[in-house]
């Protein structure tokens, strides 16, 4: 499970976080989404220990990220993939060594190395692609690996960091296919950071709504999409919120 | 003042990381090779570029100074002398830490803009291991070869010089060379040259995976990586004068 107690995050003068407090259950994907700029991404970072709370916790499985010593962030960074919005693969490195790199550092022997990363590619309907650089691949093509790339580790979490940005309705279906596709088959509790509406609503089972630093609403995906709350129900139904700077 | 608390706060964690990525060498090992064959192998030609020039200018200027003063063999002194103690590591150094300090920092600054190093933390892979590490290493290492390359062609250059340009036969250039040749010199100059590397790569590791905001945040990390480097050389050469000679 991840937890975040009364989590506190700013970056100079600007207040990211304030007081945020969100509890993920386990084997469940959960979508977390607000307005551009609301501390989405940030949210996502701290569970992996690319950011630090300014205050309070960040517990995952039980343990506060940020006091975690180097060895014990380590091991909590295996069980978790992240899927960057942008998918950040390594440009020098062909597809087969994107996912296999990873996987070297757990020190797998090189037959394991290469059926996971072969089924891997099948979840995401890449085989074939391993000895392509990310150069030569499409927009949709890379995300699809940074998904593979994540799936290769076995992790317990799965967190996806605006997954469906910048693609076309099409991928951006195949991509929400992807995801549910990988809670079934996987059994992976999930966080996916989105402003994609139709995309949030397609793939959850509970959504939270981040303003202004904490959560504004939680339930389930039916409860928020019955939401009375004007703001929710304004970036749900895409139209100006009264009061939000565009 | 924060700002220098800062420096020291963002060195010492440096330290830490250096310390700890060095015991992985089962991460950095296997890119070292690559790394010395980019760094410092295809950095040859550049260094032999400006070591042709080195040894030619070298030769006419002394030449210059010399002639209805002293004996022209000291000519052969001058070039061999200068090259190896001083104008070979550094200009060399000044050099590599445009090619290499750049090229690091370019590399590294935009792997950090596209979040690749975050990949790499939540992969739980060391940067400093898998990025820094083999090429302040690979840089410790092959410096002193271009070095060496770049002393040997600067004498050459400025031998090729004397004896083609100037009034001066091969055996009164190699006497002068000998005159007062030191072991010493030959080493002096490939210490600090090793320094010299180490001080470029880590110059530019440390802008690159400091670099923020994209291209222009690049642009700016590998400006400040070329700049940097070089004025480390030029600290390092007084120290190592004063500490050595």
């Amino acid at each position: 499970m991840i937890e975040f107690q009364d989590v506190h995050k700013s970056f100079g003068a600007r207040t990211v976080l304030d007081g945020f407090t969100l509890a993920i259950p386990d084997g469940q994907t959960t979508v977390l989404m607000g307005f551009s700029g609301s501390g989405k991404s940030v949210t996502l970072k701290h569970i992996v220990g690319l950011l630090e709370p300014d205050a309070g916790r960040v517990l995952v499985d039980g343990e506060s990220v940020g006091e975690l010593e180097y060895d014990g962030l380590m091991r909590l960074r295996s069980r978790i993939g992240f899927v960057f919005q942008f998918a950040a693969l390594f440009d020098s490195l062909s597809v087969y060594d994107n996912l296999a790199l990873g996987l070297r550092r757990q020190e797998l022997p090189p037959e394991e190395i290469s059926r996971r990363v072969a089924e891997s590619l099948r979840l995401v309907e890449l085989s074939g692609a391993e000895d392509r650089f990310p150069a030569e691949l499409s927009g949709g093509m890379r995300k699809r690996v940074g998904i593979a790339r994540a799936i290769a580790l076995n992790p317990r979490y799965i967190l996806y960091d605006e997954p469906t940005t910048g693609l076309d309705p099409v991928t951006t279906a195949a991509m929400d296919e992807l995801m549910l596709r990988a809670r079934r088959e996987l059994g992976v509790t999930s966080v996916v950071v989105t402003h994609d509406v139709r995309s949030a609503f397609a793939v959850a089972d509970r959504i939270a709504f981040l303003h202004q630093g904490r959560i504004l609403l939680a339930g389930t995906a039916g409860e928020v999409r019955e939401t009375a709350d004007p703001l929710v129900r304004a970036f749900i139904e895409g139209r100006p919120a009264m009061g939000e700077r565009v | 003042m924060s700002g220098v608390r800062e420096f020291f706060v963002l060195s010492g964690r440096w330290v830490i990381e250096g310390r700890r990525a060095l015991s992985q060498g089962k991460i950095w090992r296997p890119l070292l090779f690559a790394q010395m064959r980019k760094l410092g192998v295809d950095s040859i030609p550049v260094a032999v570029f400006v070591a042709v020039f080195t040894g030619i200018v070298l030769a006419l200027l002394s030449s210059y100074m010399f002639t209805r003063a002293i004996p022209l063999y000291f000519v052969g002194t001058l070039v061999t002398k200068a090259v190896m103690l001083e104008l070979g590591p550094v200009l060399t150094g000044m050099a590599l830490a445009g090619r290499v300090g750049a090229n690091v920092a370019a590399e590294l600054g935009t792997m950090r803009v596209t979040e690749q190093v975050d990949a790499l933390e939540t992969l739980a892979i060391s940067p400093h291991a898998y990025l820094v590490t083999p090429r302040v290493i690979a840089a410790i290492l092959m410096f002193p070869v271009v070095t060496a390359v770049a002393m040997a062609v600067g004498v050459l250059s400025g031998w090729f010089t004397a004896v083609n340009l100037l009034d001066l036969s091969s055996v009164e250039f190699l006497r002068g060379a000998r005159q007062f040749y030191n072991f010493k010199d030959i080493w002096f100059g490939l210490v600090k040259s090793a320094s010299f590397g180490g001080v470029v790569a880590t110059m530019g590791c440390f802008q690159g995976l400091s670099a923020r905001g994209g291209a222009e945040g690049v642009g700016h990390a590998t400006t400040r990586a070329v700049v940097l480097g070089c004025q480390a050389i030029l600290v390092l050469d007084a120290f190592w004068a004063l500490v050595l000679l």
